[in-house]
């Protein structure tokens, strides 16, 4: 039972640390507003269902939304900055994830925003026979699974895929190629912010919506993605199931250790294999 | 530069106030230390109130630490908050429970911030850049967790109260700094002391590969210096003068609040060291002080100032990286040449 409840929310993890790592594998930004794009994916969430009373609806909606502001946010503030040194995206995205925050505090005020799972998901399930499952969690870690697919078989199957892997490869070459790697990258960007946008959404019914949500997500998932090797996408998905499931059996045994276990986890990673459990050593330092 | 004569006296009156502001800048730029601190002595006597002049410097002795990172060795560290929590509290604890001396409790900030920075910094030195920034961040956030779970030491989420502020204990003398005029100056008097430390180091040996880790680890490395020992041993110095900031601002509040440990504080400490320019001496408390004093101003109108200072600080990134300070010595060296 615990080890599923764990489950759900490493898949949560898996969808913003896919996010941030390719972000980070294509474009070398580390995005620090990545947990504020979460949050602002649970709050468009919340008002479009408020509005429409439709969560299917909301699921579609959130992450063009989401993406769409990706795309604005990689054009306008993003894109002045490569060919700077590698650290100024990230304290630009820093500062930015204070506006986003202060924003939804003055349009939806600093309280928890109520949320429900959507009516057909509300009844638990049995599995296999032994417990019963909330199926709105069953839900997510399958929503998970089918975006991962689709996001395997875009970067696998796909040519536009094969650019985007050869432009983590080596960016000069592909566009040596003419290929314009700037629509790449800023295709990336978005779709890296929608996968936030779908992450906050799903996060919502089963994690309190407030303004401040996105922070400790970001570091947590900084620790998933440092865990499973910079820019490893297999390591994202592995490390972000390892880590859901570490907290949820530490609150099982000894809750006051369930913020801290993380953090243990990856201490011990990193002086096994410093560059993480997928990691190539060196990458982009 | 502007002893030609035959230039009309409006061009000339132009020059001479550019070049005498250029002047000063140069003079300044020339001798920054000696700078730095005859503006703090002054400091006080210009601000709206006193408490936030020393709040400022407060900060600023942070920065300069945070500085010996980011702006001398160029590692972007984003969990500085973790030593200056630890040296504040680590003064708090023992004031409150060991011995009621200022020097000691202070000594022990420092300490432990330098012990924290050890440990940590040793996990986290052998990577550079982006994953740097990360795992400092991460750990930071594993020591504020830690202390927030740790009620009977830190009191949680209440903080450290009643931290006794005792009158400074020299030879044959005792001296009151609970004014706030007297604090400052109490505080000043470490910023000069840290001041004067780091100016040895950087014109040291030493100092010198700091700058070329910096400017190019590849060929430090080539040079034969030991640059992990290197940056490790910068990390160390810079987190015991955050350790020490971190105990004069639980002396100045009596007070030590969990937040202090947040990863707000390590944030605020970049802000405050970019606003003001990296790898300056007085970048640092002039970017405490822009900070501050929006700050107060703005919190004092809005209470969603954050959304403006954030949009300063991307301002800044996008247009001034080199901070306020740095600004403007580019501008003046740009029209030297």
């Amino acid at each position: 039972m615990q080890l599923f409840t764990g489950l759900s929310l490493g898949m949560l993890y898996v969808m913003l640390a896919l996010g941030l790592s390719i972000i980070f594998g294509l474009l070398t930004v580390v995005n620090f507003a990545h947990g504020a794009m979460y949050m602002w994916g649970a709050y468009a969430g919340v008002s479009i269902v408020a509005i429409t009373g439709n969560f299917w609806l909301a699921l579609i909606i959130t992450p063009l939304v989401i993406g769409g502001y990706g795309l604005v946010v990689e054009r306008g503030l993003i894109r002045p900055l490569y060919g700077r040194d590698i650290n100024y995206p990230l304290l630009l995205t820093f500062g930015l994830q204070f506006i986003m925050i202060e924003i939804v505090r003055i349009f939806w005020g600093t309280s928890d925003q109520p949320f429900s799972s959507p009516d057909l998901l509300s009844a638990p399930i049995e599995m296999f026979g032994i417990f019963y499952f909330p199926s709105y969690r069953l839900f997510v870690i399958v929503m998970t699974l089918v975006i991962c697919a689709v996001l395997w078989f875009f970067l696998e199957k796909t040519s536009l895929g094969l650019v985007i892997r050869a432009g983590t490869r080596d960016s000069l070459m592909v566009r040596a190629l003419g290929i314009d790697m700037n629509r790449i990258w800023w295709l990336v960007f978005g779709i890296g912010s929608a996968l936030a946008g779908i992450a906050g959404i799903l996060a919502s019914p089963i994690r309190s919506v407030f303004p401040e949500m996105g922070i400790a997500m970001l570091v947590e998932c900084f620790v998933v993605v440092v865990v499973g090797g910079m820019g490893s996408l297999k390591g994202a998905i592995l490390s972000g199931i390892i880590m859901g499931e570490a907290i949820a059996i530490t609150t099982l045994f000894y809750p006051p250790m369930a913020d801290i276990v993380i953090f243990l986890v990856m201490a011990v990673v990193l002086l096994v294999r410093p560059s993480g459990l997928f990691g190539k050593a060196g990458l982009l330092e | 530069m502007v002893n030609e004569e035959n230039v009309t006296g409006t061009m000339m009156q132009l020059e001479s106030d550019q070049s005498r502001w250029q002047k000063t800048v140069g003079f300044i730029k020339r001798y920054p230390l000696f700078f730095t601190v005859v503006f703090l002595f002054i400091f006080p006597f210009i601000v709206p109130y006193r408490a936030l002049a020393t709040e400022i410097i407060i900060w600023g002795l942070f920065a300069l630490g945070y500085n010996v990172c980011l702006g001398y060795t160029g590692m972007l560290s984003f969990g500085h908050a973790a030593y200056f929590g630890v040296g504040a509290y680590a003064t708090g604890i023992v004031l409150i429970r060991l011995w009621e001396n200022v020097w000691f409790g202070l000594l022990c900030g420092l300490l432990m911030g330098a012990i924290t920075a050890f440990v940590l910094g040793y996990l986290c030195i052998k990577r550079r850049g982006i994953y740097f920034a990360m795992l400092t961040l991460a750990f930071a956030q594993l020591i504020y967790f830690v202390g927030f779970q740790w009620v009977d030491l830190t009191g949680g989420d209440n903080g450290l109260r009643n931290i006794p502020l005792v009158p400074l204990s020299l030879p044959g003398l005792s001296i009151d700094i609970s004014t706030p005029l007297r604090y400052y100056f109490f505080v000043l008097f470490f910023v000069v002391l840290s001041l004067l430390a780091l100016n040895r180091i950087l014109q040291s040996p030493f100092g010198h590969v700091l700058q070329a880790v910096r400017e190019n680890e590849h060929r430090a490395l080539s040079c034969g210096y030991e640059t992990s020992n290197v940056r490790w041993m910068a990390f160390i110095i810079s987190g015991s003068i955050s350790g020490l900031a971190g105990g004069l601002y639980a002396l100045y509040l009596h007070f030590v609040g969990i937040e202090t440990l947040y990863w707000i504080t390590s944030g605020q400490v970049v802000m405050i060291t970019l606003l003001g320019g990296m790898g300056t001496f007085i970048g640092p408390f002039i970017g405490a002080g822009v900070f501050l004093f929006l700050e107060d101003v703005l919190s004092a109108m809005t209470a969603n100032w954050m959304i403006f200072l954030g949009a300063i600080f991307v301002l800044c990134v996008l247009f001034f990286p080199s901070g306020i300070w740095g600004t403007i010595k580019e501008l003046t060296s740009k029209g030297n040449t």
